[in-house]
C-alpha cells in the first residue's frame, strides 16, 4: 500500500476560467470570410511581386531600353524622346511606384509601334485565349472524369486497362505535337475541322467549331491526367465505409458512383484543375501560333519578335492576374464542394 | 407476425487467398425471433464480420458462399437475384455500423443522406424531409429541422450513432442489424444509446441482431447470445444460459477473462492462452481443443456436433453429453 | 517511500482555432485548456490510472508528462528534479527514464522495421553506444515473455498481444524508471487484455519501475492501479487509493463511470445513473462546477460555484458540492 501522497486534488487557486459565451453558429460565417480576407492578401502579394518581377525585366535585359526598342540605327532626339514617353529618364523607384500605380489604374503603358492603349490591345484578344483555355479544360472534364470513374468502377477490367495505356500516352506527349499531328490529321488529311483562325466574329457555333482543334491539343495531356487521378481517388472513396453504408441501403450502383462517391473523389482534381491553367495557358501559346488565332499567346509571341515590351509586360500580367484568380477560385470550389475544408479554413 | 425473422441455416464461406481457402464460416446457424434482441458475441477473427455481410448480401468479391441458406421473413436470400436482395436492403433489413466518424458521407448533409436512403419510398423531397426529421427527432437529437442541413463532421460520434439508428429505422425494417454500434463510443454514452435502443425496438417492432465484443453491453440488451469462435457458433441459448450456465469451455473462458466480472483485486488476471486456429489449414477435430483446458482425445479427432443442453441451449462440445439434434 | 513523479498545478493550453475576426469581437476564448490545474504524484514502484472519456484531457496529461506537448504553467518533478524550465539537452538524459507507450504501439511504427530493429531504435535515437543489439533485444523479449524468433518478424506478422508486449518491450529498452502506458489494452479482445495487464503487473514487481496507465476502462483499472484518478473536462474530480475509489465512490461522474460498465450478467442489479447529454466542448466551459449540465444530482448551487476540494478519508480526494452518500451503487 503506497504511503499517502499529500493533497492529490487541487483544483488551482483561481475558479477556471469563468463562462464563456457560446461560439454559434456565426464562426463558420466568419471563418469563411476571413479566409477570403487571406485569400485576397495573398492574391495581391503575389500579383505585386509579379510586377515588380516584370518591371525589373526591363532592366535585366542588356542594353539600353530604348536603343533595344528602337534599334541601334535610332537618332539621339528620337531615343530621347521615347526614354520621356516611356518615363525612363526618371529614378528608379518613382519609375516603379509609376508602374504600380498606373497597373492599378488600369494603364499598361502604351504600344511602342502603334501607341495604343496596350490594356485595350490584350483586352481585345484575350477573350480568345480564355475560351481557348476554357475549351482545353472542357476536354479533361468531359472526357477524363467519366474515363477515370469508368476505370474505376470496371476495376482491372479491358477498358481500365485500355484507359491506363490511353492515358499515360496522353500525358506523355507534347501538347505542341498534338497540335501539329491534329493539324495534318483532322484539317489537312480529313478535313472535318478548320486549319487555321478563329472563326466568324458573332458566330458561336463557327467560333466553337474552330476551337475544336487547338483546344483538343492543349487539353489531351489533361484528359490522361484526370483520368489517372479520378480513378485513383474513386477508387480510394468506394473502399471508404460510407460507401458500405450506401449499398447497404440499397442505393443503385450509379446512385453510389455518381451522387455519393464522385463528389468526394473529385475534390482533390479540382486543386489540380486549378493548376492545369497554367499549363492550359503557356499551351494556348503554342496552339494559337500553330492555328493562327488571336490572342494572349500570339500576342506575346509576336510582341517579342517586335521587341515591343509594354505590351509583352502588359499581357504577361493580365494572364498572371488570370492565374492568381483561378487558383483562389479553385480553393473556393474546394470549399464549396467539401464542407470540412470550409469548416477549417 | 411470429416466428423467425431471420434464420441462418448451415451456411458456409469461405474466402480465396494467396494461401489457399479460407474457411471463414463453417456451419452457423442462427436464428432471429420476431420481437427478439439476439446477440452475437465473439473475439476478432471468429467471424462475425463475415456473416453479417453474408447476411445483407454485401460479401467481398473473393468470398464464396459454400452451403447453407439464409432466410429473411421465410425468403432464402441465396436463391434471390443480386437484384432482389438488394431492393431488401435498406427496406426489410438495415445495419448499423460501427465507427461513427467514417459511416456517413462526410460531403453531403445529413438531410440529403436520410432522404437519399428513403429512395424506395416514392415521396417528394419536402414529405421525405419531413420523415426524416421526425426520425431525428424520435432518436432525441434536437431542433432536427435546421441539423438535416449540417454535415457529419459537424455532429459528435454518439449524436452520429443516433443518426444512423434514425436512417436505419426509417424504413420501418423487420430486422435491425447492429454491428458494435457503441463500441467506438464513451461508456456513459453507450449505456444511452442501448436504451434507447432498446425502446425504438419496442416502438418499431422490430428485431435486432446485435454484434459486439463486449460480454457486458450482451448481457444488457440481448434476448438471446449465439457464441462465436474461429468461424463457428460454438454455443448458444438465452441470455441466461449463457451468461449463469455456460457449457462450452470457450464461453465459460470468455466470461471469466472479462475483468468487469472479476469484483475482487487480483494480481494475476486469467487469460486464454494460444491463437486462432489456422483456417486455412484446418486442423481435425474442435476448433478450440488446441487452448482448451478440458481438451481430451475425440476433441481432437472428431468434429463436437451440435449437443442440446436444455431448451434452446445448446453447445458445440465433446464433454456435452446429452443426444445430439440436427441443425 | 521515495516519490517518483510529483505533478503539481499543471496546465495545458491550446490556442483555439477561431477566427481572428471573432477573436476581435472577444466572442470565443483564444485558448483551450485541455489539462486545467492538476497536481499528483506517483510514488516509486506505484501504478496509477487517469480515467477518463474522450476530451477529458487524460492522454493530453500524458503526453505533457513525456514532453510531446508544451506546457502552460505548473511544475513537474521528476525524481527530485524540476523538468519544467530545462533545456531540452537536460531534459533529454530525464526523458530516458521516462517511456511512453503508445495506443497502438506497432500501428504507430513503420511497418518496414523487423522487432529487432524496433527495439533497438531507442537506443539509436539516445544515441547509446556499445549495446550489443541482438542480445539486448533477446533480452527484452524475455523481459515481456516472448521468444526471441520474434525478432525477425515485422509488425504485421505479429497477433494484437504479441504487439502489445513488443510495445511495452520497446518502451522499456533504455530501462526506464517510469513508464506510461496510453489506453494499454484499448483494442484487444478480452481474453488478451489480461495478458498485457499482468505483464505490467510482473513489471512493476521484477523492475520495481512506477506506472501510470491512462484508459477509459474503468474495469481494467481496479487489478492494475494502486491510485486513481477520474477526470473531466482536464481537472481532476475524485482521486485516491484505487481500493477505496471503487468501494466508496462519492462523485456522480464516479458513479456513472463505475454504472456505465455493465457486468457481464443479466441479473445484475445496479443502480443505473444515466448522465444527460454529452461532454461539452472545451470552448464552452459550463459555469460553477462543469459537470453540473450531465449530473443527475445538480441542485442551483451546482451551476454557481466551482465546488471545493475536499478529502473524505485518508489520501481520497474529491471535488463535489453533494457528494454521493456511501454505498449508493449497493443500495
Amino acid at each position: 500500500m503506497p504511503a499517502p501522497l499529500g493533497p492529490g486534488l487541487r483544483l488551482g487557486g483561481e475558479s477556471g476560467i469563468g463562462p464563456q459565451p457560446g461560439v454559434g453558429p456565426g464562426r463558420v460565417g466568419a471563418l469563411v470570410l476571413q479566409y477570403s480576407i487571406k485569400r485576397l492578401l495573398l492574391a495581391t502579394v503575389i500579383i505585386s511581386f509579379a510586377i515588380t518581377i516584370l518591371f525589373c525585366m526591363i532592366f535585366l535585359v542588356p542594353g539600353d531600353p530604348a536603343v533595344i526598342a528602337l534599334g541601334p540605327r535610332a537618332s539621339a532626339e528620337i531615343k530621347e524622346a521615347f526614354r520621356a514617353r516611356m518615363g525612363l529618364d526618371q529614378p528608379l523607384p518613382i519609375q516603379l511606384i509609376r508602374f504600380f500605380v498606373n497597373t492599378l489604374q488600369g494603364d499598361l503603358g502604351e504600344d511602342v509601334w502603334s501607341r495604343r492603349s496596350v490594356t485595350v490591345i490584350v483586352f481585345e484578344v484575350l477573350p480568345h485565349t480564355l475560351a481557348l483555355v476554357f475549351m482545353g479544360l472542357a476536354w479533361p472534364i468531359l472526357v477524363g472524369v467519366p474515363m477515370g470513374c469508368y476505370a474505376a468502377v470496371h476495376r482491372n477490367g479491358i477498358v481500365d486497362k485500355i484507359a491506363g495505356v490511353v492515358s499515360v500516352s496522353f500525358i506523355a506527349i507534347p501538347s505542341f505535337v498534338i497540335a501539329i499531328y491534329a493539324l495534318l490529321l483532322f484539317a489537312v488529311e480529313l478535313q472535318w475541322f478548320p486549319a487555321i483562325g478563329a472563326g466568324e466574329s458573332g458566330n458561336i457555333l463557327s467560333r466553337l467549331y474552330y476551337l475544336v482543334l487547338p483546344s483538343f491539343a492543349i487539353g489531351l495531356g489533361w484528359v490522361g491526367y484526370l483520368a489517372r487521378l479520378v480513378r485513383a481517388s474513386m477508387l480510394e472513396v468506394l473502399g471508404e465505409d460510407y460507401i458500405r453504408t450506401a449499398r447497404a441501403y440499397g442505393l443503385p450502383e450509379r446512385a453510389i458512383v455518381f451522387r455519393h462517391a464522385l463528389k468526394v473523389a473529385i475534390i482533390p482534381t479540382v486543386a489540380l484543375l486549378g493548376i492545369s491553367l497554367g499549363s492550359l495557358l503557356s499551351g494556348a501559346v503554342f496552339a494559337e501560333i500553330v492555328f493562327a488565332r488571336p490572342g494572349v499567346g500570339k500576342l506575346i509571341f509576336d510582341s517579342v519578335m517586335n521587341r515591343n515590351y509594354p505590351v509583352v509586360m502588359g499581357a504577361v500580367l493580365v494572364t498572371t492576374v488570370f492565374l492568381v484568380v483561378s487558383t483562389v477560385i479553385a480553393d473556393l470550389i474546394n470549399a464549396v464542394l467539401d464542407p470540412r475544408i470550409r469548416d477549417s479554413l | 407476425m411470429s416466428g423467425n425473422v431471420l434464420e441462418v441455416r448451415d451456411l458456409s464461406v469461405g474466402y480465396s487467398s494467396p494461401r489457399g481457402r479460407v474457411r471463414a464460416l463453417r456451419n452457423v446457424s442462427l436464428r432471429v425471433p420476431a420481437d427478439e434482441i439476439v446477440g452475437i458475441v465473439g473475439e476478432s477473427g471468429c467471424g462475425k464480420s463475415t456473416l453479417l455481410a453474408a447476411i445483407i448480401g454485401l460479401l467481398d468479391n473473393n468470398a464464396t458462399i459454400e452451403g447453407g441458406a439464409i432466410k429473411l421473413e421465410g425468403r432464402d436470400l441465396l436463391r434471390l437475384s443480386p437484384r432482389e436482395v438488394r431492393a431488401l436492403r435498406g427496406d426489410r433489413v438495415s445495419i448499423i455500423f460501427q465507427n461513427p466518424m467514417t459511416t456517413l458521407n462526410p460531403v453531403l448533409s445529413i438531410g440529403t443522406q436520410m432522404c437519399d436512403y428513403q429512395h424506395r419510398l416514392g415521396l417528394s423531397r419536402t414529405e421525405k424531409r419531413r420523415r426524416a426529421a421526425e426520425m431525428l427527432t424520435r432518436v432525441g437529437i434536437p431542433d432536427a429541422e435546421h441539423r438535416l442541413d449540417q454535415y457529419p463532421h459537424q455532429f459528435s460520434g454518439g449524436m452520429i450513432q443516433r443518426i444512423s439508428i434514425a436512417m436505419a429505422l426509417q424504413s420501418e425494417p423487420r430486422l435491425l442489424i447492429a454491428d458494435e454500434p457503441t463500441t467506438a463510443l464513451d461508456a456513459t454514452l453507450e449505456i444511452q444509446i442501448l436504451h434507447q435502443l432498446r425502446e425504438l425496438r419496442r416502438s418499431f417492432r422490430c428485431s435486432i441482431l446485435f454484434v459486439s465484443h463486449h460480454l457486458g453491453i450482451i448481457s444488457e440488451i440481448c434476448d438471446e447470445v449465439s457464441v462465436m469462435y474461429a468461424g463457428e457458433v460454438v454455443e448458444q441459448g438465452n441470455v441466461r444460459d449463457i451468461f449463469h450456465d455456460a457449457r462450452h469451455p470457450y464461453t465459460q473462458k470468455l466470461l471469466e477473462c472479462d475483468p468487469a466480472r472479476i469484483k475482487r483485486k487480483t494480481e494475476h488476471l486469467p487469460t486464454i492462452p494460444g491463437d486462432i486456429p489456422d483456417l486455412v489449414e484446418l486442423a481435425p477435430g474442435c476448433v478450440f481443443a488446441d487452448r482448451c483446458e478440458r481438451a481430451f482425445s475425440p476433441c481432437r479427432v472428431e468434429i463436437p456436433v451440435r449437443r442440446r443442453v436444455s431448451d434452446g441451449h445448446y453447445a458445440c462440445c465433446h464433454l456435452e453429453t446429452e443426444t445430439a439434434v440436427d441443425g | 517511500m521515495a516519490e517518483m513523479l510529483t505533478v503539481e498545478n499543471l496546465r495545458v493550453r491550446f490556442r483555439a482555432r477561431t477566427p481572428w475576426l471573432a477573436r476581435l469581437k472577444r466572442t470565443s476564448p483564444s485558448f483551450i485548456e485541455a489539462v486545467c490545474g492538476v497536481s499528483f504524484g506517483i510514488g516509486e514502484g506505484e501504478t496509477y490510472a487517469l480515467v477518463g472519456e474522450s476530451g477529458s484531457g487524460k492522454t493530453t496529461l500524458a503526453f505533457a508528462l513525456t514532453g510531446l506537448v508544451k506546457v502552460d504553467s505548473g511544475s513537474i518533478r521528476f525524481r527530485g528534479e524540476e523538468l519544467r524550465g530545462l533545456s531540452d539537452r537536460a531534459l533529454k538524459t530525464h526523458r530516458r527514464h521516462m517511456a511512453l507507450m503508445f495506443q497502438d504501439p506497432v500501428g504507430s511504427l513503420s511497418p518496414r522495421l523487423s522487432v529487432q530493429s524496433l527495439l533497438t531504435e531507442p537506443f539509436k535515437i539516445h544515441g547509446v553506444e556499445g549495446v550489443d543489439r541482438d542480445s539486448e533485444a533477446r533480452r527484452l523479449l524475455s523481459v515481456v515473455g516472448l521468444s526471441s524468433d520474434i525478432a525477425a518478424r515485422y509488425p504485421h506478422q505479429l497477433s494484437g498481444g504479441q504487439a502489445r508486449r513488443v510495445g511495452v518491450a520497446r518502451a522499456l529498452a533504455l530501462s526506464p524508471k517510469l513508464l506510461v502506458a496510453d489506453e494499454p489494452t484499448a483494442g484487444l479482445d478480452v481474453s488478451v487484455q489480461g495478458e498485457v495487464l499482468n505483464l505490467l503487473g510482473g513489471l512493476k514487481k521484477q523492475l520495481g519501475i512506477s506506472i501510470l496507465i491512462i484508459t477509459h476502462n474503468l474495469s481494467i483499472v481496479r487489478h492494475v492501479a494502486d491510485r486513481m484518478a477520474i477526470m473531466y473536462l482536464g481537472r481532476f474530480v475524485e482521486e485516491g487509493p484505487t481500493e477505496a475509489v471503487f468501494a466508496n465512490p462519492r462523485h456522480p461522474y464516479t458513479l456513472a463511470l463505475l454504472s456505465a460498465t455493465p457486468e457481464p450478467d443479466p441479473d445484475a442489479v445496479l443502480k443505473e445513473i444515466e448522465l444527460h447529454g454529452e461532454v461539452p466542448s472545451l470552448l464552452e466551459r459550463p459555469t460553477g462546477c462543469e459537470f453540473h449540465p450531465r449530473c443527475p444530482f445538480a441542485r442551483p448551487r451546482c451551476r454557481q460555484l466551482p465546488p471545493p476540494i475536499t478529502q473524505v478519508n485518508e489520501g481520497h480526494w474529491l471535488s463535489c458540492h453533494y457528494p454521493v452518500e456511501e454505498g449508493y451503487l449497493a443500495a
